[in-house]
């Protein structure tokens, strides 16, 4: 963005902070369930609560989830990484310490891939790359309720001690829509693999970014870490609040501080936190009770190995699932739809296999037949809040409408009437509709010309 | 002779016969303990629930079906061992009152073998100390200080001083155990050690007491000091004993990821007659300053017993031993104060009235629910936390400590089989002169002889050796090489077997005798 006060652009560089909670059945160090919106404190262990004496043992699902993830990150993963505590006093911090991975993170130097449209027209796409720096594995806080009235704070451990996975993002992002973009592929990587179900309204991903501004040629300036940002939409909206904020003050002779801000929702701009004073220290220690992570490959396994104990990287990458890049390619190649298209279809839960099982029960092309899922289909869904699964007109219903269309027995307007009839899901066949509201494409052109002359003669007489 | 034949071959043959019925043998031990208050070695007295399982032991053994040796006999453990349903206070106003939920695994352990739970023994308040001196129940007196052997010895100061305050500290921080077990209120105790907490006092109370390698036994349910270090320890009134301990607690545990994988065989100590194929080595540093020479001449002349049976005895060097104080005092004090960060009153224990906000809360329970010791501790090792300190402290702290491992693996290295050393600088001192000196002074003089072994991770045991002057215990430490208790023990149990040590003359006990404990010949038990 230009500033209008000094003749040198500004550079945004905007990095991120993602936690995703790990899709697993237990806590990351004890065997207490993961659930949400359990009544408060009915999942929480004795080592959850952080009774004296209790120890944590490593949970192995989430391990394997955080390689999953690494992985599909193109990062490397680290054969030895290490365990820490973190000191910092919170009521919804038990044991004065969270257990993370400060020192040897599991997996480091990986990149990912995102698209951005130009100019908002999904016409045209361009691709775009972060690095990634790296992805810990980390304990998650519990939550803290403040009563004002009653001056009293409740505490709810129930997610205290559930696995996070902490994947950092370089600051090779420039504003709202690239993050917003970078997370959106994110999250669904994640939810093709199933290392985390990632939805954010159910605090399973979080987003904290660091934001700052510096003329081109000079040094990185300070930068401010942005948090509470609850939802994708958000996200941008935060962040490009921020870049636009720190921009004026610094153009009004101002600096900016090395804090932390919360994005308020409401007013749609961020302001200070009010707790953090002041630098912590968190005076980082190893974790004495977790030897370090030892995992392995094919070549290094040993040869008398329990396959229960030992995680083989090498067999979770051959059986790691297609990741979205690769089914998007997949789904332009097979079906020649544009790359755009294939973003949306992946978008949208569900919406790639209703739209490849529509073209199994068709003989109109795929190219066409995107279109109807894309336009006509996908807006109905917006328009009335529903996914894909709650689509009152199925796959075979639709398939149905286009063979119509494709046959030339029905136009496509008639067509468009009858989706229209369809989504009332009164459990008509498109052909009743047809029938009903009598859309059948006259052939005739005798017929047609009786129909026309009918036309001009009632308008004569007008 | 029988000689230090313990619980394998006395008690529990009493008890498998019928000569003595496991109610029998609790409520005496019972009785023993209140008659013998005045020791302050328990901080609580399970009565009820120890006589519920005397007789669930006795209906077993009237069927025929005892667990194991450990079925019926009494046994006391250390106040920062989670017993459930038990309190378990680790002698601080932070958890007075406070019931566990869930036992130990070392606990559990015991009570699946049958073992009945007489109560919960006194130590230094989170087991920081080395006097057992400092914990909110009060200090715990050594049983030696009112035995024949030491009243004999006293030389009246004046008429108005009388036995009361003559008492003897029992050392720490497993006072209360070791004072348990050498007044024969239990049969064996469990105490924990960090930097000699089970050795020590083991030494000053003239009983076994046994350090195991770290990851032999697991800590899930105790109460950790510096978990990096901490072990349960073993105290009993004969190496056999200590050896049937072992055997019932050691193994993997999946709560503890510290614990070893590899399958642990208990195992009975063979009688070792031929010393010669042994190489016992002498560390030339141990002989530190402040060391009695009494306790001197009886390392040297321990040597020399050693020597005269046809063992290979060889002086060898722990060069870095005068660094190991230091280092300790660094990596404890981090883990401490990482430790101690849980305790804010808000999930369990001591919750301050404070209400102005959560912080203030925090303080102000902490500050009432510690003592200046753990307070002290904390503030330290925060301070060599920071991040501006780390590299500095911690860090080559950890380094040093290295240094210290390798020293003891290159002595093994060379040859040698078992380390002897004294295990503390003096016999107990009297607890007038002890508390003249603070805390964290009495640590770092007491330790010096026991810590290497838990910085180093070796299995290390006190063996009540001979009286001192003054008729108190001096006991002798064998240090040995990584999971190989066996050796360890096997060696000790020869020793011991030497030297005779003297049974404990208490008139208490003398008038709570029964057959077990009359017919004894030795310490121990059997």
């Amino acid at each position: 963005p230009l500033s209008f006060f000094s003749l040198a652009p500004w550079v945004p560089v905007v990095g991120l902070e993602i936690h995703a909670q790990i899709s697993s059945n237990s806590k990351l160090f004890s065997g207490s369930q993961v659930q949400f919106a359990a009544p408060p404190n009915s999942l929480v262990s004795f080592f959850d609560a952080s009774l004296p004496g209790t120890l944590p043992v490593l949970n192995r699902r989430c391990v394997e989830a955080a390689v999953m993830t690494g992985l599909a990150l193109n990062c490397s993963i680290n054969k030895k990484s290490l365990f820490d505590r973190k000191h910092y006093f919170y009521a919804d911090l038990p044991a004065g310490y969270q257990i993370t991975q400060q020192r040897v993170p599991i997996a480091v130097n990986g990149s990912l891939s995102y698209s951005l449209c130009i100019d908002n027209k999904m016409s045209q796409m361009v691709t775009k790359t972060v690095r990634i720096k790296q992805i810990q594995l980390e304990q998650d806080s519990g939550k803290s309720l403040h009563d004002d009235t009653r001056s009293q704070t409740l505490v709810d451990l129930n997610r205290a001690g559930v696995g996070l996975m902490e994947v950092v993002m370089e600051p090779d992002m420039c504003c709202g829509e690239e993050a917003a973009a970078a997370v959106r592929e994110l999250q669904l990587i994640l939810q093709t693999l199933g290392s985390s179900q990632a939805v954010m309204a159910e605090g399973q991903l979080r987003v904290d970014a660091n934001v700052s501004v510096h003329h081109p040629g000079e040094p990185y300036g300070v930068r401010t870490e942005v948090k509470n940002i609850n939802s994708m939409r958000f996200l941008a909206k935060a962040i490009d609040y921020e870049i636009q904020r720190q921009i004026e003050e610094l153009e009004n002779g101002g600096t900016i501080l090395n804090e932390t801000r919360a994005f308020d929702s409401k007013l749609g701009c961020t302001v200070p936190m009010r707790d953090k004073e002041g630098k912590q220290d968190y005076r980082f220690m190893p974790e004495p009770n977790l030897p370090p992570l030892i995992l392995y490959d094919t070549k290094s396994l040993p040869a008398n190995m329990n396959h229960q104990q030992v995680i083989n990287i090498d067999w979770i990458l051959e059986r790691l699932p297609d990741l979205p890049s690769v089914k998007r390619k997949k789904l332009v190649e097979q079906y020649g739809i544009l790359p755009e298209h294939s973003f949306t279809l992946l978008n949208e839960d569900g919406l790639a296999e209703f739209f490849e099982s529509v073209v199994k029960q068709t003989q109109m092309k795929p190219k066409k037949v995107i279109g109807w899922i894309l336009k006509d289909l996908l807006s109905y869904l917006k328009q009335h809040s529903l996914t894909v699964k709650e689509s009152p007109v199925s796959s075979f219903l639709l398939a149905d409408l286009l063979n119509l269309l494709e046959k030339k027995e029905i136009s496509s307007t008639a067509a468009k009437q009858v989706l229209a009839e369809l989504w009332k899901g009164e459990g008509k066949t498109p052909l009743e509709i047809v029938k009903e509201q009598k859309l059948e494409l006259l052939q005739d052109q005798k017929e047609l010309e009786q129909i026309c002359q009918a036309v001009i003669d009632g308008q004569e007489n007008e | 002779a029988a000689l230090n034949h313990g619980l394998r071959s006395q008690v529990s043959a009493a008890l498998k016969e019928g000569r003595v019925a496991p109610t029998e043998l609790c409520q005496r031990c019972l009785a023993l303990i209140k008659s013998t208050k005045f020791l302050n070695a328990y901080i609580t007295v399970a009565e009820e629930t120890a006589l519920k399982q005397a007789e669930e032991s006795e209906e077993r053994y009237k069927r025929g079906q005892p667990l194991g040796i450990l079925d019926g006999i009494p046994v006391a453990v250390k106040d920062n061992f989670n017993t459930a349903g038990i309190e378990t206070t680790c002698a601080s106003n932070m958890l007075k009152g406070y019931i566990s939920p869930y036992n130990a695994t070392v606990v559990q352990k015991l009570l699946d073998q049958g073992a009945v739970l007489l109560g919960k023994t006194n130590l230094d308040e989170f087991a920081m100390g080395s006097g057992s001196t400092d914990g909110v129940f009060g200090p715990v007196r050594n049983p030696w200080s009112y035995s024949k052997q030491y009243k004999e010895k006293a030389v009246p100061k004046s008429h108005s001083e009388d036995e009361e305050s003559n008492w003897v500290i029992t050392g720490g921080s497993s006072g209360g155990s070791a004072a348990a077990v050498s007044s024969f209120t239990c049969f064996a105790a469990l105490g924990s050690d960090t930097g000699g907490s089970t050795r020590n006092p083991a030494a000053h109370c003239g009983v076994v007491g046994l350090k195991p390698t770290y990851g032999l036994i697991s800590r899930h349910g105790l109460i950790p000091l510096v978990n990096s270090m901490d072990v349960p320890g073993i105290l009993t009134r004969c190496v056999d004993d200590a050896a049937v301990l072992l055997g019932s607690l050691a193994g993997h545990d999946p709560k503890d990821s510290t614990t070893i994988q590899d399958d642990f065989k208990p195992f009975e100590l063979p009688n070792l007659t031929d010393v010669s194929k042994l190489s016992i080595g002498i560390p030339k540093e141990y002989h530190a300053p402040g060391l009695s020479s009494e306790i001197l001449a009886l390392w040297s002349k321990a040597a020399d017993l050693f020597k005269n049976a046809g063992a290979k005895v060889v002086e060898v060097s722990l060069p870095h031993t005068r660094y190991s104080i230091v280092c300790y005092h660094v990596l404890c004090t981090a883990e401490v104060a990482s430790n101690m960060a849980r305790f804010d009153g808000l999930e369990y224990g001591h919750r301050s009235d404070m209400k102005d906000s959560t912080e203030s809360m925090y303080a102000a329970t902490r500050r009432e629910g510690f003592n200046d010791v753990v307070r002290g501790r904390i503030l330290s090792g925060n301070y060599f936390l920071l991040k501006q300190n780390y590299e500095k402290y911690f860090v080559k702290a950890q380094k040093v400590r290295r240094l210290i491992a390798n020293d003891f693996m290159k002595v093994f290295k060379s040859g040698v089989d078992i380390l002897l050393t004294p295990t503390t600088l003096s016999d107990a001192a009297p607890y007038t002169e002890f508390i003249q000196e603070d805390n964290r002074t009495r640590s770092a003089q007491d330790d010096i002889l026991t810590q290497a072994a838990n910085m180093a991770g070796l299995p290390a045991i006190n063996v009540p050796t001979a009286l001192s002057e003054r008729g108190l215990p001096v006991g002798l430490q064998f240090i040995g090489r990584s999971f190989q208790e066996k050796q360890l023990l096997t060696v000790a149990k020869w020793f011991e077997k030497q030297v005779q040590f003297p049974v404990i003359q208490l008139e208490e006990v003398k008038r709570h005798d029964s057959d077990v404990f009359q017919h004894q010949k030795s310490a121990s038990f059997s």
